[in-house]
């Protein structure tokens, strides 16, 4: 018998009294195609004004810094601001996201535009979310080439620009969006919701931020 | 590791007299209680949400078989590998095999508790691979050459003076004089080292929190970021996980996501939740070129459908360890495997044998605090009790004591002896008290007087001082 069959004889056994197989697969089938939405917290239910402040104000609260810009030609100027305050070299990295491609980022002569993945030596990465999370603040990634997943992880500083009409107020709704985007049962190769800058409280118990990741997490929302 | 739960007694004996380990974990009563207490508290749906996480595992578990074949499928569909392993020597090999596969020379690691339980480390080292673990706390006690004495908090029992020591003693090569007193001084040296490492390891391996069955997602929860690192950079990334770790559904996850991070840490949401499915996608920029599942039983398939099913709802937060006076007291090596804390108690002895684990669940104080906090509600001190009386029925316990509970079940039969044994025996116990109404030395109660004071009795039994009540509740209400 191979391993598999043996743990799954095993398994079958024990659940041998638990029900008739076919009212098992019929429920197992249910959930599966229509996934139900469970608890949601009353706390990100707000108008669409009122959940961005949420999240705005729950992102800070993890020590992200956030700031608030009209439209997308914005963002280069709200970034090279972030930079000069945080006295970092007027340099980023970025991936293929249309939207960050179309920024107007020559009006900043000086800033330096890397494309493509992070090599791990770039002190500031700008990615583009796909969604942000108003009851925790967290910003949802997803891999490819649009948005590359070591530009998460690697730059010290990470800037994240996501679009006010793309924050929900729970994970849930979230998870919705994603097999939208993607197609049920399919998925990105990473899906990161991130929240905050990276921390550590291995010693001592005392939390110290910029473990491995980025020390530092910068929101943008647009809109 | 080495199984010394047999010897709970002196461990704990030890861990009492170590008052370096007293000290640290102070830090536990300190941190995690409070910053839970706040989370929970701030979110009113925090309840509701622990019955939605209960139900949901338990709707797993009873379909366990089916939730794993629709998972394997997606995972296959996404490009990755499911290999089944019965028992921790058929996953330490599995995990072999995909090294040389790959002509590893040395892999990085997230932190994982399952590769704790399969020893993976010491196994791969003894086949010339070199394991880096890259979560601070996981990588301070892998230079110290210890294991984890919490399952979040691996090094929770160490100072940094003597993580300071030990950065000194292996970084060798950077400067004698540098600072290292403070731990954002050895955060940053560890960051800087392990950095190196991620890009050179060949192959990356991570546990997970949850696996979705939707999707074919491996889940893994992290603040630190060493976890994501660990699967990006590497060729390939390979994903240990116990059988029981499976969701049905996106939502599902969610749904425990919510309970998860606040009864470990006290967040509302970890820094890092990242879904993985199979390996680099066409035209991506980065990513692993393999992915590989490896599903562990080792005794989990045997605890369905007994009295222990409802352990393996566990999502592996440590709360109860952290609310448990037992922990408090003797820290996390005493228990001598693993899982420590009361859901060590309760699983180590069904994944062990009940003739290694024995001491464990009896290492409670009752008090029922584990349960309360347990997101997943899980009975954990009636679980332990059902592993008491297996102890008993199986002869494991000491003659002296089973020779006690003989005594005290024939009495307990009998009120009448009861009744007449005790009018006796306490006012005598109560007169030789003494003054100060203590006792620091009976006969027979060697094990209680060696540590504490025995409090002389009231010169009335309990079932007089009861009666006497009623007499008077009778004449209040007449
Ligand atoms: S038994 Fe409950 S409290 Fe303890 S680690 Fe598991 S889920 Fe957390």
């Amino acid at each position: 018998m191979s391993p598999r069959d043996a743990i799954m004889t095993n398994i079958r056994g024990a659940l041998a009294a638990g029900g008739s197989d076919e009212a098992r697969r019929k429920a197992v089938e249910a959930r599966l195609s229509r996934p139900p939405k469970g608890v949601i917290p009353a706390r990100g239910q707000l108008d669409d004004e009122a959940r961005v402040e949420l999240f705005c104000e729950m992102a800070r609260r993890v020590t992200a810094s956030v700031v608030r810009v009209r439209s997308h030609d914005r963002v280069p100027k709200a970034v090279s601001e972030y930079l000069r305050a945080k006295n970092l070299p007027s340099s980023i990295r970025i991936g293929d996201d249309r939207r960050l491609k179309s920024m107007p980022w020559d009006k900043f002569g000086s800033l330096e535009v890397r494309r493509g993945p992070s090599d791990g030596f770039d002190e500031t990465g700008v990615s583009h979310a796909l969604a942000g999370i108003a009851e925790t603040g967290t910003v949802a990634l997803a891999s490819g080439k649009d948005n590359p997943t070591t530009i998460n992880f690697l730059p010290e500083h990470h800037i994240v620009v996501v679009d006010a009409k793309d924050i929900s107020g729970d994970l849930e709704s979230v998870m919705g969006r994603v097999r939208k985007k993607f197609g049920k049962g399919e998925m990105p190769r990473t899906l990161n919701l991130i929240t905050g800058p990276s921390r550590s409280g291995d010693i001592e118990q005392k939390i110290i931020l910029g473990a491995h990741g980025p020390r530092a997490v910068h929101v943008i929302v647009v809109g | 590791m080495q199984i010394t739960s047999p010897a709970f007694k002196q461990n704990a004996r030890h861990a009492l007299d170590d008052a370096q380990l007293q000290k640290a974990l102070g830090n536990v009563r300190g941190g995690f209680i409070d910053k839970r207490q706040k989370a929970v508290d701030a979110l009113p749906e925090f309840d509701a949400l622990r019955d939605s996480a209960r139900d949901i595992k338990n709707h797993t578990l009873e379909n366990l078989d089916l939730y794993l074949e629709a998972y394997e499928k997606q995972v296959t569909a996404a490009g990755g590998h499911v290999h089944w392993a019965e028992t921790a020597a058929d996953a330490r090999r599995i995990v072999l095999d995909i090294c040389r596969m790959t002509n590893a020379r040395t892999v990085t690691k997230g932190k994982s508790m399952i590769t704790e339980e399969i020893e993976l480390n010491d196994f791969l080292e003894a086949a010339g691979i070199q394991p880096i673990e890259t979560d601070l706390g996981e990588y301070i006690i892998q230079l110290r050459g210890e294991h984890p004495s919490h399952i979040i908090a691996p090094a929770v029992h160490v100072n940094k003076e003597q993580v300071e020591a030990d950065f000194r003693r292996v970084h060798n090569h950077l400067a004698p004089d540098r600072d290292l007193t403070e731990p954002e001084t050895l955060l940053d040296e560890a960051r800087r080292i392990l950095r190196a490492k991620y890009f050179e390891a060949d192959v990356g391996i991570t546990g997970a929190n949850f696996l979705v069955a939707e999707t074919g997602s491996s889940i893994i929860v992290t603040n630190e970021g060493n976890g994501d690192l660990t699967q990006l950079l590497p060729r390939v990334h390979v994903v240990l996980a116990s059988i029981e770790k499976i969701v049905p559904t996106l939502n599902d996850a969610s749904q425990i996501l919510r309970v998860l991070a606040r009864s470990a840490t006290g967040q509302d949401m970890s820094v890092y939740t990242t879904l993985s499915t199979g390996p680099k996608r066409n035209g991506d920029p980065d990513g692993p070129e393999q992915y590989h599942v490896i599903l562990l039983d080792n005794g989990r398939s045997s605890m369905l459908g007994t009295e222990f099913q409802e352990m393996l709802r566990c999502i592996r937060c440590g709360a109860c360890m952290n609310h448990c006076p037992v922990y408090h007291a003797i820290g996390g090596h005493a228990y001598g495997w693993v899982y420590p804390g009361p859901m060590g108690a309760v699983l180590t002895p069904a994944l062990i044998g009940i003739d290694k684990g024995g001491h464990l669940p009896n290492a409670s104080t009752f008090c029922g605090r584990c349960e309360a906090v347990c997101p997943m509600k899980i009975p954990l001190p009636k679980m332990m009790r059902h592993w008491r009386e297996k102890e008993f029925e199986r002869g494991l316990n000491p003659a002296t004591q089973r020779y006690g509970l003989g005594i005290w079940a024939w009495f307990a039969r009998r009120p009448w002896a009861y009744n007449l044994a005790t009018s006796l025996g306490i006012p005598v116990l109560g007169m030789l008290g003494g003054r100060n109404r203590r006792f620091s030395w009976l006969p027979l109660a060697g094990g209680w007087t060696r540590h504490r004071d025995l409090p002389a009795p009231d010169s009335r039994t309990f079932r007089q001082q009861w009666r006497e009540r009623d007499a008077i509740k009778q004449g209040a209400l007449s």
